[in-house]
């Protein structure tokens, strides 16, 4: 019997087996006449825009291959080639985009430390490699202190120059590991947590103030791609588990107190521009410190991003969380899940996949906006190719040096996109098989 | 596990006559709308009851009181020897003890039928995963669907929705369960095969509170079953009595209304 002739076969009442869609329902000419020559002003239109992107593709091409130049010392090469365009100019000055200022022999450390990143986050970021939840504690717990440690080197503690401090300091992280001990054997969760918690941040210090040995780098000579991923990066690490803490505390209607003081950092900080928040960060908090201490710039931008971020990813999470049934919550409860846990099993898990679009997207944004910290003095690439393209040997290149950022940054964002959907898809439960 | 053999009759009447959940002179109000009226209950240990009455009647509210989803505000609910009191710790630990069937099942879509099995024994009781996996299959198999164990609450349909809901709840080791109208949201083919496995939970001699309007189940089951309209309890007695000469007007109204089709 052949499948496709329904009207030969003539099956028995109640025995019509599913069939497939008959064959003029597939294929690229069936698709080529529905979406484009379905009708004659859809030709018209389709034969147009085949026009104009005649018009269009073969000149670009040729800028960015054709007549390029490959190699170049200066923008008189430039003008010596074919008239496309100059990538010798960002060849000359790769070193320059990408690390900024940092030091010429010391460029093994931040790409150890992207190695180490990438060699670490894969496999948390696509779970089918076995291990995800080692290499996810790793890259949580040790490798920010190693990577900061990379980066700049020791952060030098004055106490820690003392002998006498640093041996009281070991006895106090033993004891408080020992205090961890009995918290664990008494099932005391609070005990256990104080007790390794505050060991593995005094550890923490300690390994800092060492520094892997390295010598100091400072902050000003970060630059480039290597400072914008810096920015971005953390800022996104961060601001995420403070937008879900913001969250949750704007919406516990049982602590008055922490609610406001949620709803105050929320309202305040997404309703200022980020340069204003930037700004403010450089400016005004070094006037309630003690004369002598200054911040870093770069921590100060950070910490300005990672507030601004957090309070607009809130309210992201804030959405997901008010699309969580009540019924849920009851469900945990009944079953004797506290608050805490009924959030970190039940609500969060499911309202965090609702907002995976909205996350990305603040995400993106978060990190196209890193760019803004030029206006504080910090070269991040953007600011670098503005001061390049502004250098006389290299004057008239704006096209090369814009076109190559963009791409950078598109290929930043668009991963991002990319990952985001195949992380909705893997997650989705509902579907039915 | 459970399934302890009593033999003596000394110890099976002293653990049936033991009040597992007293309610006296309770009260609960939504804003200024007076939801339950001065309610007193005794349930004692193995005891079933089903709770009917018209919709806004506070039937859904009572059960709901029982183990803190809401709040009452005038008189005491003591359940299992503890009273409910704004006590996190407590509400918790008397939680523990009370399973709850909701009518929209409430399953944990991102989790697994198995998962959402042996999320409260391992979190909440700290059971050993395959321990709890373990004692999990077992409820599963009880309510008839070891075979869906691996799949999502969203590929299953609803009757099997509610049976991993009673899984779910069994897995805790209640002493009580609470239905709220369990059979509410489902269809007809889908109300019987529920209702059976409720049936074989009420002969292992679990406390049972049901509210629900299957009168079969109501016959066959129930030790006692209670009207209530408006807020109060208006009738209690034994099914048959119940059902065969209503004391009051508003039962007799509603048992013909609902005995009309």
């Amino acid at each position: 019997m052949n499948p496709n002739d329904t009207n030969a076969a003539a099956y028995p009442i109640g025995q019509h087996p599913s069939l497939p869609p008959p064959t003029t329902e597939r294929g690229v000419l069936k698709w080529l006449k529905t979406n484009l020559f379905n009708t004659w002003y859809n030709s018209i239109a389709t034969i147009i825009g085949l026009y104009f992107l005649y018009l269009i593709i073969p000149p670009t091409f040729d800028w960015v291959w054709g007549s390029a130049t490959w190699e170049a010392s200066s923008n008189k090469d430039c003008r010596a080639g074919e008239g496309g365009a100059c990538w010798g100019f960002i060849k000359a000055r790769f070193v320059l985009f990408m690390y900024g200022f940092y030091e010429a022999e010391a460029l093994w450390r931040p790409n150890l430390a992207g190695i180490l990143l990438v060699f670490l986050g894969v496999p948390v970021l696509v779970p089918k490699i076995p291990g995800t939840k080692l290499f996810a504690i790793f890259l949580i717990f040790l490798y920010p202190w190693i990577a900061l440690s990379l980066l700049v080197g020791p952060i030098k503690i004055a106490l820690f120059s003392d002998t006498t401090f640093l041996i009281l300091w070991g006895i106090l992280i033993v004891a408080l590991l020992f205090y961890g001990v009995r918290g664990m054997q008494t099932n005391d969760l609070v005990k256990r947590g104080f007790g390794f918690g505050s060991a593995y941040a005094a550890v923490v210090l300690l390994f800092l103030n060492w520094g892997l040995g390295l010598p100091e780098v400072e902050t000003t000579k970060f630059g480039g791609l290597l400072l914008t991923l810096v920015l971005a990066l953390t800022s996104i690490v961060v601001s995420l588990p403070l937008g879900i803490l913001l969250a949750l505390g704007r919406r516990a209607e049982s602590l008055p107190v922490v609610m406001y003081f949620c709803i105050g950092v929320i309202e305040l900080f997404r309703a200022v521009p980020l340069i204003t928040v930037l700004f403010m960060a450089i400016n005004m908090i070094p006037l309630f410190l003690p004369q002598g201490y200054s911040f870093d710039n770069v921590v100060m931008a950070l910490i300005g991003l990672i507030i601004f971020f957090g309070a607009y990813l809130a309210e992201v999470v804030r959405g997901g969380l008010q699309a969580i049934p009540k019924g849920q919550v009851e469900a945990a409860a009944s079953i004797g899940l506290n608050y805490y846990k009924s959030m970190r099993l039940i609500v969060l898990p499911q309202a965090l996949k609702i907002v995976i679009p909205g996350i990305v997207n603040t995400f993106i944004a978060m990190t196209k906006d890193t760019s803004l910290v030029m206006i504080i003095g910090l070269f991040d690439i953007l600011m670098i190719t503005k001061s390049s393209i502004t250098d006389a040997e290299w004057l008239g290149l704006e096209w090369e040096g814009y076109a190559f950022v963009g791409l950078l940054f598109w290929i930043l964002c668009f991963s991002m996109s990319r990952y985001s959907q195949w992380l909705e898809r893997r997650l989705d439960t509902d579907r039915r098989d | 596990m459970s399934e302890v053999s009593v033999n003596t009759e000394q110890i099976k009447s002293a653990i049936q006559d033991r009040e597992i959940i007293q309610i006296r002179g309770m009260h609960k109000w939504f804003g200024d709308f007076h939801v339950l009226k001065n309610i007193n209950l005794t349930v004692k240990s193995q005891e079933r009851i089903v709770i009917c009455g018209p919709s806004g009647s506070g039937k859904s509210t009572l059960i709901r009181c029982i183990n803190r989803l809401e709040e009452h505000q005038k008189g005491e609910i003591i359940v299992d020897d503890i009273e409910l009191t704004n006590d996190l710790k407590k509400i918790d630990l008397i939680r523990q003890e009370v399973g709850m069937v909701f009518q929209s099942f409430n399953l944990f879509p991102h989790l697994t039928v198995l998962e959402n099995c042996t999320l409260g024994p391992i979190w909440v009781r700290q059971t050993p995963k395959l321990e709890a996996e373990e004692a999990a299959m077992l409820y599963l198999e009880r309510v008839k669907i070891p075979e869906q164990a691996t799949k999502y609450p969203g590929q299953l349909s609803g009757g099997q929705q509610q049976r991993v809901a009673i899984a779910r709840s069994l897995c805790m080791n209640p002493k009580i369960m609470l239905f709220d109208e369990p059979t509410s949201a489902l269809d007809p083919e889908m109300i019987k095969e529920v209702l059976d496995v409720m049936v074989e939970l009420a002969d292992t001699g679990m406390t049972m509170l049901v509210v629900s309007h299957e009168m079969g189940f109501a016959k066959t089951v129930a030790d006692r079953v209670i009207f209530m309209d408006e807020g109060e309890i208006i009738e209690q007695n034994d099914p048959h009595q119940f059902f065969d000469n209503p004391q009051h007007d508003r039962t007799k109204l509603f048992l013909s209304q609902i005995l009309a089709h």
